[in-house]
């Protein structure tokens, strides 16, 4: 056990370290053309040690080296406070509250949909193609269009603002979270429609002898039959999610948020800006897929599963 | 008296996109209460089917059936029999006492109901003090003797059991067979029973129908005369021996053998 848990961790060690190998020498070769044209200009002539160290310290990059990625991500979440606009920790808040907002409301839309397709004839046959319609979307196109909708609806005359009176910053994190509940359902529909049918024959059959209602059988048998279904597709809801509410901060005028500090960078061309960016909601995923496995070892725990 | 079962002209035809197949012709057939009634054949035989018409999970295509002096519907609706199937189909995320008590959750008996009837099922089959364990701790047998726990908990009168022992080993399967002997005679119930084992239709059955595949119809229909006490070596007996020949008499007539 301690064994192969030990060679797994050996194993990701090994693939991390070929990786900023792999970084390194591509952020040399990457920026030997700038540093190079540079030098050039300067007239002088530089050894080859100095082009390669000037290739990774290089302050307007076009692959920033790892380090100064790693320094860059230091300077703007550890040594701020959070809630300092300059911290990334702030930004990533923000994104991160859209996040979770769109992936709770994605995973009750998900299942709440797969309910309704596995219950009912008629939707089964007429819901799914809209599903996987609205999956080919291409979502960076239509989302600037659904969150200013969703923003005007939430802030302007009408019965819906009024009944809310919600403040621009919640407007703002909904309309967000529309995009992440938008990609996240996706994979809950699909997931859920599985799990909920996956119930033996047998065990439907079962059922029947008892007359147990169609509520009875969804809450004792087909829901709990459904929750690995359920957990797997969580796990890709919930980082589809976060590229939701991130694609949702890109094209919308956010200022705030880890979207906007990407759009901000590549504005500025701030090559080290956008690494530290990228390589946070990489981090952030990952957590998020790891929160929600964690949860399922709990829940499966809890209902009995045979331990591996 | 009333017969818990009485089929008349039976059948049943399953339409394919091979053609139909006839799983069930002319069927007559009475059950009394009391009765342990065995259906013995070979597979296609429609044995199982008969079971599943009497449960309602089929419907006949002719002929008529009641259970209890209703239709098959009625008294599924009324919650009249209790099935048991090839496997335990019991819920993995439920321990034993939860699975037997799946019924009474879903026809509403109350939390000390559920207790008093779990406990009395449960060591009914000889499971008293696995209660909290969960059904993969539990050996094959263990746990269909768990899943007849489930279908005698809320007291129905008649009990269908198809093939429940069919993939336990014989050990198992004896032990099981004498224990369900003891709980016949201790509940009074009416049990159907299928079966492909001709040893287990006679050591239990006070009635065997001997059915036959192609189309699915019943050969014989033998009254056992062996007593109501039935020790294991029972099974050496010339009576035994030859209601056993009388029904391999019967499989044979209905050439289940050689189509096979």
């Amino acid at each position: 056990m301690t064994a192969i848990r030990d060679s797994k961790v050996f194993a990701i060690f090994v693939l991390v370290l070929v990786l900023i190998v792999v970084w390194y020498v591509g952020a040399v070769l990457l920026n030997w053309g700038v540093v190079t044209d540079r030098f050039s200009r300067d007239g002088a002539t530089h050894s080859l040690t100095d082009i390669v160290l000037t290739t990774l310290s290089y302050t307007r990059p076009v692959l920033p080296a790892p380090h100064q990625v790693a320094v860059d991500l230091w300077n703007t979440t550890l040594t701020l406070a959070p809630s300092n606009k300059r911290s990334l920790l702030y930004h990533a808040w923000i994104t991160l509250s859209a996040t979770l907002l769109g992936f709770v409301m994605g995973t009750v839309l998900g299942v709440v949909l797969a309910l309704f397709i596995v219950l009912n004839q008629a939707a089964s046959r007429s819901l799914m193609p809209w599903i996987i319609a609205s999956q080919t979307v291409p979502i960076l196109a239509v989302a600037p269009v659904i969150v200013v909708l969703t923003y005007n609806v939430l802030t302007g005359q009408n019965a819906v603002a009024q009944l809310l009176h919600l403040d621009a910053d919640a407007a703002q994190l909904i309309s967000k979270a529309v995009i992440a509940t938008y990609l996240s359902f996706f994979p809950v529909v699909v997931g859920m429609v599985k799990g909920l049918r996956s119930p033996e024959t047998i065990q439907l059959d079962l059922m029947r002898t008892y007359n147990a209602t169609t509520t009875q059988t969804v809450w004792l048998l087909r829901w709990p039959t459904a929750v690995p279904f359920l957990f797997a597709s969580m796990k890709v809801a919930v980082a589809a999610s976060l590229v939701g509410a991130i694609v949702a901060e890109l094209p919308t005028g956010a200022v705030s948020g880890l979207g906007a500090r990407l759009l901000i960078g590549s504005y500025n061309g701030q090559m080290v800006q956008i690494w530290s960016v990228l390589l946070l909601s990489a981090i952030l995923a990952g957590l998020l897929v790891l929160a929600v496995g964690i949860v399922e070892r709990l829940v499966v725990a809890r209902m009995g599963a045979r331990p591996a | 008296m009333t017969a818990v079962v009485s089929a008349k002209n039976l059948g049943l035809t399953f339409r394919t996109n091979d053609g139909d197949v006839v799983a069930l012709s002319d069927v007559n057939l009475e059950v009394q209460p009391g009765e342990f009634v065995s259906f013995i054949g070979p597979s296609g035989c429609g044995k199982t089917t008969f079971l599943r018409v009497i449960a309602d999970l089929e419907q006949p295509t002719s002929g008529t059936i009641s259970v209890n002096g209703m239709t098959p519907e009625a008294a599924r609706k009324s919650r009249s029999y209790g099935y048991v199937f090839q496997a335990p189909a019991l819920f993995p995320w439920r321990t034993i006492e939860k699975n037997v008590a799946l019924p009474l959750e879903i026809m509403g008996h109350s939390d000390a109901e559920r207790k008093a009837r779990i406990a009395r099922t449960l060591e009914l089959v000889n499971l008293t003090g696995f209660e909290r364990k969960f059904p993969w701790q539990l050996s094959g047998g263990m746990q269909q003797r768990a899943s007849i726990a489930r279908a005698l908990a809320f007291d129905a009168d008649l009990l269908l059991m198809d093939e429940p022992f069919g993939a336990l080993d014989e050990i198992v399967r004896d032990h099981l067979n004498s224990e369900l002997l003891k709980l016949f005679a201790a509940t009074k119930k009416t049990i159907a029973f299928v079966t492909h084992s001709i040893p287990e239709a006679v050591y239990l059955s006070t009635k065997i129908v001997v059915m036959s595949p192609r189309p699915g119809r019943v050969t014989d229909i033998i009254d056992s005369t062996l007593p109501a006490e039935r020790p294991l070596e029972i099974r050496e007996t010339p009576e035994f021996l030859e209601i056993a020949h009388r029904v391999r008499e019967g499989l044979r007539a209905g050439h289940s053998y050689e189509q096979s």
